[in-house]
């Protein structure tokens, strides 16, 4: 049909900088995609996409066609007795938790939105704090339906050269029309936590190694506005599900919702608070082990719809990159104090180790050692400079940036991240691409 | 995979869903699934039916049947069908009609068969099924009918009249039966949507505080079934709106492009 692709100006990534006009195709059943592939060409690519949590670009194609993937969101099937779900590509992971969790399953990972599809989780392989006992989500997926807009359509499975390229492959080798995963089993809909505070970054290393061995849950909060003998002091928090409880998942909706952008002159102010508040526990460390349901530990920012408009209507970008063990401790210290004497930190970041799983895709960001993630307001070349600054600290460092997270990075900075890129070009479809992949690919 | 125990079939839980596969049937279909009711399904298209039906089992649905089915060319063979799916059902509690046929004016007002095919799905064909609905409520002395109508059959207007009509024509019929079902506690009610984000929209500008998703609108669909008045608006706003907007004198509304 020529009108599947229908104008729109609405469609922007989770840090909101980039405002373009697309062609936006919703497809509802999963017999709609072959006819909407073959409507593509090298020419004019398209970008299948989720729910937009994305933050930079690599969930936009400025100007070309979109397929937004949302409206196939259909359980397929769901064997209670193995944890092993099928749900085309559109579900969300708050959906999945729905049904999986009431059964005593969960998702074997998760990242810290559950605003998240199915095929979005894969085209990112997302990771999530128990990255160092399950990997990351690619490691869990039993097989994948992938239509590429040659009209060819395979089930690819593990060991496949396909399904390693589809994984982290930021939805260039294909559209995903279902994934199949393996759930985890759990006792209860509860985690026994704690949390330790810890007063210089450099102190976070141990603790979070001591935390690994027993903690199924592991990430740590810090302070980016304190400097000196406090640079990076921070609370870590472990977690792991607690052997008896209800199995009682999650409210679907938030309870809070951000309806309009904060304007400019409120928005320190105001972003900081909103955060404290969501925060508030977090911040004013608990002492001693604490229960807690796992939707305000894995999803504290989900409880406000639309918290990224927090930061105006200019946008922010996030910062994520990861370092190796050799090098992370060093890393990490010069990072901080770069960011803290830049006067442009967002005033929390997040700090979480990565296990030394062999890493399920071509493009997976994850490798062992330490993650550091956080916001920058978009206040236009000043962030751009400084994100410049902490990429030549990453590279030095040997480490690498997170695609879902960018939205700037050159090609240069990308490639030496990310060593099997020239394996992974050779199964990018070519009637696919976005303003990601324009960029980064040369 | 059958996934919920079979004691899970709640009686008075027995559900029809005619245009099983549009946007607001699916999403009132997913909260009878999570309370896990049975399910009966008709729509066209068998292979959508039976993707959906697997959903719906999977979310917790005691069972998901489907019928592929023209709702439009069966209508007079209304009373059969609804007698074979009652069966099927082990009994009947729910009826909701969701289908219908958007179309344009500017379409209707070119063709004689445009118009036929909009007043046949939203209105004449509707009847039928919603009669059959309300004669086996007669018979078994409970049940309730859901039908989808349109805040667009409050008032005729030049973008949208024939459709209209044939909303607010259905709207009246189920209204009326809503008033001969009373005296025997079964129920009748119209639902009017005001503007849905689901495909039959999907060429319109959309956003804004006017627009509902299938999801709120599903809710409204669900609860109809157990309570309300026979008239009822999704969202609810929508009965200020097309109160205002009905008692807009003419020689204003005639100014309007609406």
């Amino acid at each position: 049909m020529a009108e599947s692709f229908l104008p729109s100006e609405t469609v922007t990534s989770w840090g909101r900088v980039v405002r373009a006009s697309h062609r936006v195709a919703r497809p509802r059943f999963a017999d709609e995609l072959p006819g909407l592939l073959s409507a593509l060409s090298p020419a004019d690519p398209a970008l299948p996409i989720g729910l937009r949590r994305s933050y930079g670009d690599s969930n936009l194609n400025p100007g070309g066609p979109i397929i937004d993937m949302t409206g196939l969101d259909r359980v397929i099937s769901i064997d209670r007795t193995t944890g092993v779900m099928r749900a085309e590509a559109g579900l969300s992971l708050s959906q999945a938790l729905q049904l999986l969790v009431p059964a005593g399953w969960f998702l074997p990972t998760t990242p810290g939105s559950r605003f998240v599809t199915l095929g979005g989780a894969v085209a990112n392989d997302v990771h999530g704090k128990n990255h160092h006992r399950a990997g990351s989500f690619g490691a869990s997926v039993t097989r994948i339906k992938l239509l590429r807009t040659d009209g060819s359509a395979h089930e690819l499975a593990p060991g496949d050269p396909l399904f390693h390229a589809t994984i982290g492959g930021l939805g260039l080798t294909g559209i995903i029309e279902w994934v199949e995963f393996r759930a985890i089993p759990i006792p209860s809909a509860q985690l026994d936590a704690q949390d330790a505070e810890f007063s210089h970054v450099r102190d976070y290393f141990d603790l979070a190694a001591e935390a690994h061995t027993r903690a199924e849950h592991t990430m740590a909060w810090i302070d980016c506005l304190s400097g000196g003998a406090h640079l990076g002091r921070g609370i870590l928090s472990s977690a792991s599900w607690r052997s008896h409880g209800d199995l009682v998942p999650h409210r679907e909706d938030p309870k809070l919702a951000m309806p309009i952008d904060a304007p400019g002159f409120t928005l320190n102010g105001m972003t900081v608070r909103a955060f404290n508040s969501v925060f508030h526990d977090l911040k004013r460390m608990r002492v001693g082990p604490y229960t807690t349901h796992y939707e305000p530990f894995l999803y504290p920012l989900d409880k406000i719809a639309n918290w990224n408009r927090l930061y105006g209507r200019d946008g922010f970008y996030q910062y994520q990159c990861v370092l190796p063990p050799a090098t992370a401790r060093d890393g990490v210290i010069e990072l901080l104090k770069v960011i803290a004497a830049s006067g442009q930190a967002s005033f929390l970041a997040v700090l979480k180790d990565f296990g030394a799983h062999p890493p399920a895709g071509l493009l997976s960001f994850p490798m062992e050692g330490t993650t550091l993630a956080l916001d920058f307001r978009n206040i236009g070349t000043r962030t751009l400079d400084l994100m410049a600054d902490l990429d030549r600290i990453v590279l030095s460092a040997g480490g690498r940036l997170y695609p879902a997270k960018d939205g700037r990075i050159p090609a240069a900075v990308f490639e030496a991240g990310f060593p099997k890129l020239q394996d992974f070009r050779g199964y990018v479809d070519r009637g696919l691409s976005s303003a990601f992949w324009r960029r980064v690919s040369g | 995979m059958q996934a919920q125990p079979a004691a899970a079939t709640r009686t008075g839980n027995r559900v029809l869903i005619l245009g099983a596969l549009s946007a607001i049937a699916i999403a009132t279909a997913r909260i009878y699934a999570k309370e896990g009711a049975a399910l009966m399904l008709v729509a066209r298209n068998s292979a959508r039916l039976d993707a959906l039906a697997a959903d719906l089992r999977a979310r917790g649905a005691a069972s998901a049947e489907t019928a592929a089915m023209d709702l439009e060319a069966e209508a007079m063979n209304a009373p059969a069908h609804m007698a074979d799916w009652k069966r099927r059902l082990g009994g009947l509690d729910h009826v909701h009609l969701v289908y219908g046929y958007l179309g344009t004016q500017e379409q209707a007002t070119a063709s004689a068969a445009e118009l036929a095919r909009i007043t046949a799905s939203n209105y004449a064909s509707a009847v039928q099924w919603c009669e059959a609905a309300a004669n086996i409520f007669r018979e078994q002395k409970s049940g309730s009918l859901v039908a989808v109508s349109s805040v667009a059959g409050d008032r005729g207007r030049q973008s949208n009249y024939a459709y209209g009509a044939a909303k607010g024509g259905l709207a009246l019929y189920v209204q009326g039966l809503a008033h001969s079902l009373a005296p025997i506690g079964a129920r009748a009610v119209a639902v009017k949507p005001g503007f849905v984000d689901t495909p039959m929209t999907d060429g319109l500008k959309k956003g804004g505080p006017l627009w509902a998703s299938p999801e709120q609108v599903g809710r409204i669909m669900r609860r109809a079934a157990d309570r309300g008045g026979p008239i009822q608006y999704a969202p609810g706003k929508w009965r200020l709106i097309m109160m205002i907007i009905r008692s807009v004198p003419s020689f204003i509304f005639h100014k309007t492009k609406v």
